[in-house]
C-alpha cells in the first residue's frame, strides 16, 4: 500500500521516517509464513526505532520460519490527518502493510504515556477499540514492556498482557497462534488456549468487582483456562540470546545513534522507586566475551561510531574494568565512542574514567543520586554519600570532563523542603571541588529533577504521591537557593518540568481497569503523544477523569497512601516480589533503613528467585576475554575491509 | 564547497595537541558520485549525511578525521538535493588515509548502502576544486494530474516572460525570487534514453495524466528548485497541480558558452592517476 502513502508524504513533516529501508531491516513474502506479527512501539518513530526491546523481538521473531514480523509507529498528526482523509490505513514501515492484516498487533509500553497512541492506533488501524468488539477477523492485541506490570488501565484496549521478558514468550505466543488458525479456533478458544501460556495474561477472563471504599473487593478467573495468578518469564542465560545481531539503522534521525549491547539485565540495588530494578530481577550478566562479539558484530553490521553499554546501572557488572579495557584497547584511534549510559556514583572509577576516553570520543556522564539528603537517600535506599559523589565528580573533572549532570527525584516519601534545598548545597560543593580538580573556573554541572511517580511493584506502590503544586514550590525554592551564591550558580544548571504531567502518569501507572473510561475519553478529546509537552494537557486529563470516574476521583487514584491490605489492581501479576518483603520494606523506608544488594551480601528474600526459579548470574572470571587487535592510526572506521589490501599501493602508515 | 563534517573553525583545531591519537594523514581525495532513488529520495541532506557516514564505516572505507577530542571524518558534499527529490547525481568529497582503488571503493560501499541510495562512480580527486565546476542542474519534474497537454501553453508563456518570481520562504521571511533568470532550458521530456530500468516510474509515465517537463537550473542564491520551477508556471500560466510533483535530479555540471552541461569528474578521469 505504499503508493496510497507516498502521495501524502511531500506534505509531512520528516517523511523519511514512514518510508522503512532501514539497513538490517527486511520483508518477507506475506504468504510464505502462517504467522504475522506487527511490532508496534505507541510513540514516534525517531523515539521507537531505536527501542531496544522491539528490535530483539523483531530479529527473534525473523528468525522463525513460520513467522514474519514488521514494525509500526505512532504517527504524527500531520500524517494521521491525510490518512484519514485519503482513507489510508495504520501501516507497517517494513512492508507497507495495513496493520489490521496482521495475527498479532504487538504494542511495547515502556512508559504508561503510550496509552493514549494506542488507540490512535487502534483507530487508524480500523482495529476496535474495545478487545470485546473484536472478531477473528482482527489482529490480537498484545501489550508488553515494564508498563505491562500494571496493564488492568489498558485492559479494555488489549486482548492479551505478556509479563517478563519478551524473547522467549513471543515464540510461544506464535506456537499457539499458528495452532489455532490451522485448526480454525475462534477468537475467545484462542484466547483461552494462549491463557495457558507461562507469562501471558487475558484480561478479558477476569472479572473485577469493587468494594463500598471504592477499593477492589476481588479479581476472579472467569474461565478455567485463566489462572489465579500471572507469573512473569524470565529469560537466562544472555549470552544465549545475542539480540540485537544486526541493529536497525535508519535514514532518519532518533534519539538514540549508537550500537547498543546490553550487559546485564535485573538490578538488585533496590533502589525502592525503581520500577526497573524490582521487575527484572534477578541479575543475569552477559559475559564480556559475549559483549565483546555483539560490539564486533554490531558495529561491522551498522558502522555506529558509539557503543552504550546498557543496564539498569552498567559500572556495576562484575566485569566492566574488563570489558572497558577489552573494548578501549580494541577501538582506540577509530573514532569509536563509548558509553554508559547508567552509572552510580560509587561504582565510578579513575580507569574506568580513562578507559571511557582512550576510543576517542568523550561522552557525557549522568550521575544520579536520586535524593538530596542523605536521610532522603535512605528512604529510597540509594546508598551514595555526599563525599563519594564530590570524589567522583572529582575524578571525572580532574580527567577532562568540564560538566557533569546529575539527576534528582522531587516529591519522594517522607520529604520534606529541607531535603530538596539540600541539592542546591551539593551542587554548590561539586562546582567548588570541580574548580580545583580542574584547576579552572568554568566547570560546569547541570542539576536535572524529576518528579517521582510511585510505581507497582515497587516497595513505593503503597505511597501517596506528591501533589504538583507541592513539587513545583519546591523547585521554585530549590532554583532560588542555587542562585544564592551568584558565583557558583551561575556554573549550575537546573532543568526541570512542571509536576502536572507526573499526576497523570501516576494515575495511569497505579489505575485500574475504571481508568479505561478515562484514558478513552481524553483520547476521544484530542489527548495524544502524552510524553511531548506540546500534546500534553493536563486541563484535558482533569476533565477526562472528572467525567468519568464515579466515587473515586483522580486524588484517590494518585495522592492517596495505600492500606497494607488493600487489594491493588496488579495484586494478580506476579513479578516473583513477594508482598510481604515489599511491605516491610515499605515500612522500612519510612525508617529510613537502608537495604543491602544481594549480590555481595546474603539473600534478603525478596521472593523473586524461589518464586521464578532464578538465580543471580554473574559472568565467569577467566573466560577468554576480548580478542585484541589494536589500531596503530587513526581513520573512521574500525573494520578493516580486506578489499581494500590488494586494491592500490599502499603508502605505508598500515601493514596488513 | 560547504565541509559540513570535517572542516572546524582553526580555534577549535587550537586544542589539537590534546588529542590523544594524532590522526592519520590525508594522503588522497576521492569523488564520488551517488544517487538517491525511490522512497530515499524523502531523507534530507542530513539524514544523506549521517547514512553515509555510517556506510563508509560498514565498507571499512578508510577515511580520514579531523582533530581533536571530537573527531569527524572528513567528508565534504556538494549541495543536496532537497528533501521529496530523487536524484542520479549527487556528489561527494571524501578524504582518506590510504590510497585506494576507486573502482574497489566504489563496489565496496554500494555493497552496504540501504536501498534506495548507490554509488554511481569513484575517482581520485584531480586538481581543482569540484565545486567550480557545478553550476548548474539538470531537473526532470513528473506533474501527476497536468498532462503534457497543459505543460506546453504554460512552459512557452514562462519562456517568453522577461521575470517571473514566486515567492520563497527563507529563515529572514518571504522573499521574492526570479525563477525564469536561474532557467536556462524548460521543456517537454520526450526523449528517455539514458534513464535506468524502473518499475516504478513507467507505471506513472503510463497514466496519460502525468506530464513531464525537463529543467535545466543555474544554481543560484537561493536557489530555484524543481518546486519552484512549478510555482512559477503557475505564477505565469495558472497551472494547478493537484498532486505533488516528483523531481529527479539527472545531471549536474557547468553549462558551457553553448549550452551544454560538462560532467564534473570528466576532468579528474582525465587526470593522470597518483
Amino acid at each position: 500500500m505504499f503508493e496510497s502513502l507516498e502521495p501524502l508524504l511531500p506534505r509531512v513533516r520528516k517523511p523519511v521516517q514512514y518510508v522503512g529501508g532501514e539497513r538490517n531491516a527486511g520483508t518477507k513474502p506475506w504468504g510464505s509464513v502462517p504467522v504475522h506479527w506487527a511490532l508496534c512501539y505507541p510513540d514516534a518513530y525517531e523515539v521507537g526505532l531505536p527501542n531496544q526491546g522491539l528490535m530483539i523481538l523483531y530479529e527473534v521473531l525473523n528468525e522463525r520460519s513460520d513467522a514474519l514480523a514488521e514494525r509500526t509507529y505512532a504517527v504524527w498528526p500531520d500524517l494521521a490527518a491525510l490518512m484519514r482523509e485519503h482513507g489510508v490505513p495504520q501501516f507497517t514501515v517494513d512492508g507497507h502493510r495495513p496493520v489490521g492484516a496482521f495475527d498479532v498487533l504487538g504494542v511495547s509500553f515502556a512508559t504508561e504515556l503510550g496509552y493514549t497512541n494506542l488507540l490512535s492506533i487502534l483507530d487508524l488501524a480500523g482495529i476496535p477499540l474495545h478487545a470485546a468488539d473484536r472478531t477473528t477477523e482482527h489482529p490480537l492485541v498484545l501489550a508488553g514492556g515494564h508498563a505491562a506490570f500494571n496493564p488492568e488501565p489498558i485492559a479494555d484496549f488489549v486482548d492479551l498482557v505478556a509479563l517478563g521478558d519478551g524473547e522467549e514468550v513471543v515464540g510461544d505466543i506464535t506456537d499457539v497462534v499458528k495452532a489455532a488458525k490451522a485448526e480454525g479456533l475462534d477468537r475467545r478458544a484462542t484466547l483461552e488456549r494462549l491463557a495457558a501460556v507461562p507469562g501471558v495474561y487475558v484480561p478479558g477472563l477476569y472479572e473485577v468487582t469493587y468494594g463500598d471504599d471504592g477499593a477492589i473487593a476481588a479479581v476472579t478467573p472467569t474461565s478455567p483456562a485463566a489462572p489465579e495468578r500471572v507469573h512473569k518469564r524470565t529469560t537466562s542465560d544472555l549470552d544465549d540470546w545475542p539480540y540485537p545481531k544486526k541493529p536497525l539503522v535508519p535514514m532518519a534521525e532518533t534519539v538514540h545513534e549508537r550500537m547498543s549491547v546490553e550487559i546485564f539485565r535485573g538490578c538488585t540495588r533496590g533502589c525502592r522507586f525503581c520500577q526497573a530494578g524490582m521487575i527484572t530481577r534477578p541479575v543475569r550478566e552477559r559475559s564480556p566475551q559475549g559483549v565483546g562479539e555483539m560490539v564486533e558484530q554490531g558495529l561491522k553490521s551498522s558502522g555506529y561510531h558509539e557503543v552504550g553499554l546498557l543496564s539498569l546501572s552498567s559500572a556495576d557488572h562484575s566485569g566492566i574494568g574488563e570489558i572497558a579495557k577489552g573494548l578501549a584497547d580494541r577501538y582506540e584511534g577509530t573514532g569509536t565512542g563509548l558509553s554508559l549510559p547508567s552509572t552510580r556514583v560509587d561504582a565510578f572509577n579513575v580507569t574506568l574514567a580513562e578507559e571511557l576516553t582512550r576510543s576517542g570520543r568523550r561522552s557525557g556522564l549522568t550521575f544520579a543520586p536520586e535524593g538530596g539528603s542523605e536521610r532522603l537517600r535512605k528512604v529510597i535506599n540509594k546508598m551514595v554519600s555526599e563525599e563519594e559523589l564530590i570524589a567522583t565528580v572529582s575524578t571525572a573533572y580532574e580527567h577532562g570532563w568540564r560538566q557533569v549532570k546529575l539527576y534528582f527525584m522531587c516529591g519522594l516519601p517522607t520529604e520534606t523542603d529541607e531535603d530538596v534545598l539540600q541539592i542546591a548545597s551539593m551542587a554548590h560543593e561539586v562546582i567548588r571541588a570541580g574548580r580545583q580538580a580542574a584547576g579552572r573556573g568554568d566547570v560546569r554541572a547541570t542539576v536535572s529533577i524529576g518528579a517521582f511517580v510511585p510505581k507497582p511493584h515497587t516497595p513505593f506502590q503503597w505511597a501517596g504521591q506528591t501533589a504538583p503544586d507541592v513539587v513545583d514550590a519546591r523547585l521554585r525554592k530549590l532554583r532560588e537557593a542555587i542562585n544564592s551564591d551568584r558565583s557558583l550558580g551561575r556554573n549550575i544548571g537546573l532543568r526541570y518540568h512542571d509536576g502536572q504531567p507526573s499526576l497523570v502518569e501516576g494515575l495511569l501507572s497505579r489505575g485500574d481497569r475504571r481508568i479505561g473510561r478515562v484514558i478513552e475519553r481524553a483520547w476521544r478529546e484530542g489527548q495524544q503523544f502524552d510524553g511531548w509537552s506540546e500534546h500534553f494537557s493536563f486541563e484535558r486529563w482533569v476533565a477526562a477523569a472528572e467525567s468519568e470516574l464515579e466515587g473515586v476521583d483522580l486524588a484517590w487514584f494518585t495522592t492517596r497512601e495505600r492500606g497494607e491490605h488493600e487489594v491493588l489492581p496488579w495484586d494478580h501479576l506476579d513479578s516473583g516480589l513477594d508482598r510481604g518483603w515489599l511491605w516491610d520494606d515499605w515500612q522500612d523506608a519510612l525508617a529510613a533503613e537502608e537495604q543491602d544488594d544481594c549480590r555481595w551480601t546474603p539473600c534478603f528474600d525478596c521472593g523473586v528467585c524461589p518464586t521464578m526459579g532464578t538465580e543471580i548470574q554473574m559472568a565467569p572470571p577467566g573466560r577468554p576475554s576480548l580478542p585484541l587487535t589494536p589500531v596503530e592510526h587513526r581513520t573512521s572506521t574500525p573494520i578493516r575491509n580486506p578489499a581494500f589490501a590488494s586494491s592500490a599501493p599502499s603508502t605505508g602508515g598500515r601493514d596488513e | 564547497m560547504a565541509e559540513t563534517q570535517g572542516g572546524r573553525p582553526s580555534v577549535l583545531k587550537a586544542k589539537a595537541g590534546d588529542a590523544p591519537h594524532p590522526s592519520a594523514p590525508v594522503v588522497g581525495k576521492l569523488r564520488m558520485r551517488y544517487a538517491k532513488r525511490g522512497r530515499a529520495r524523502f531523507s534530507s541532506h542530513r539524514d544523506i549525511a549521517r547514512t553515509m557516514e555510517w556506510t563508509l564505516r560498514r565498507a571499512g572505507v578508510p577515511v580520514a578525521l579531523s582533530q581533536g577530542f571530537s573527531p569527524h571524518p572528513r567528508l565534504s558534499w556538494i549541495g543536496a538535493a532537497p528533501t521529496g527529490a530523487a536524484s542520479e547525481a549527487e556528489y561527494l568529497e571524501i578524504g582518506v588515509t590510504e590510497h585506494l582503488d576507486p573502482a574497489v571503493v566504489a563496489r565496496e560501499v554500494d555493497a552496504v548502502l540501504p536501498d534506495g541510495l548507490a554509488v554511481i562512480e569513484v575517482v581520485p580527486a584531480g586538481p581543482g576544486a569540484l565545486a567550480d565546476r557545478i553550476d548548474t542542474s539538470v531537473w526532470e519534474i513528473e506533474t501527476p494530474g497536468v498532462p503534457d497537454d497543459a505543460l506546453a501553453p504554460a512552459i512557452e508563456a514562462f519562456l517568453a516572460a522577461p521575470e517571473v518570481s514566486v515567492e520563497r520562504v527563507t529563515k529572514n521571511g518571504p522573499k521574492p525570487l526570479d525563477v525564469r533568470a536561474a532557467v536556462a532550458e524548460l521543456r517537454l521530456s520526450l526523449t528517455r534514453t539514458d534513464e535506468p530500468a524502473d518499475a516504478d516510474r513507467e507505471d506513472r509515465a503510463r497514466a496519460a495524466t502525468c506530464g513531464r517537463l525537463t529543467a535545466v537550473v543555474r544554481h543560484t542564491t537561493p536557489a530555484a528548485r524543481p518546486d519552484d520551477v512549478c510555482s512559477a508556471l503557475r505564477a505565469v500560466a495558472g497551472l494547478e497541480f493537484p498532486e505533488p510533483n516528483r523531481a529527479t535530479r539527472w545531471a549536474q555540471g557547468r553549462l558551457d558558452e553553448r549550452g551544454e552541461l560538462i560532467d564534473p569528474l570528466a576532468a579528474d578521469r582525465a587526470a593522470p592517476t597518483a
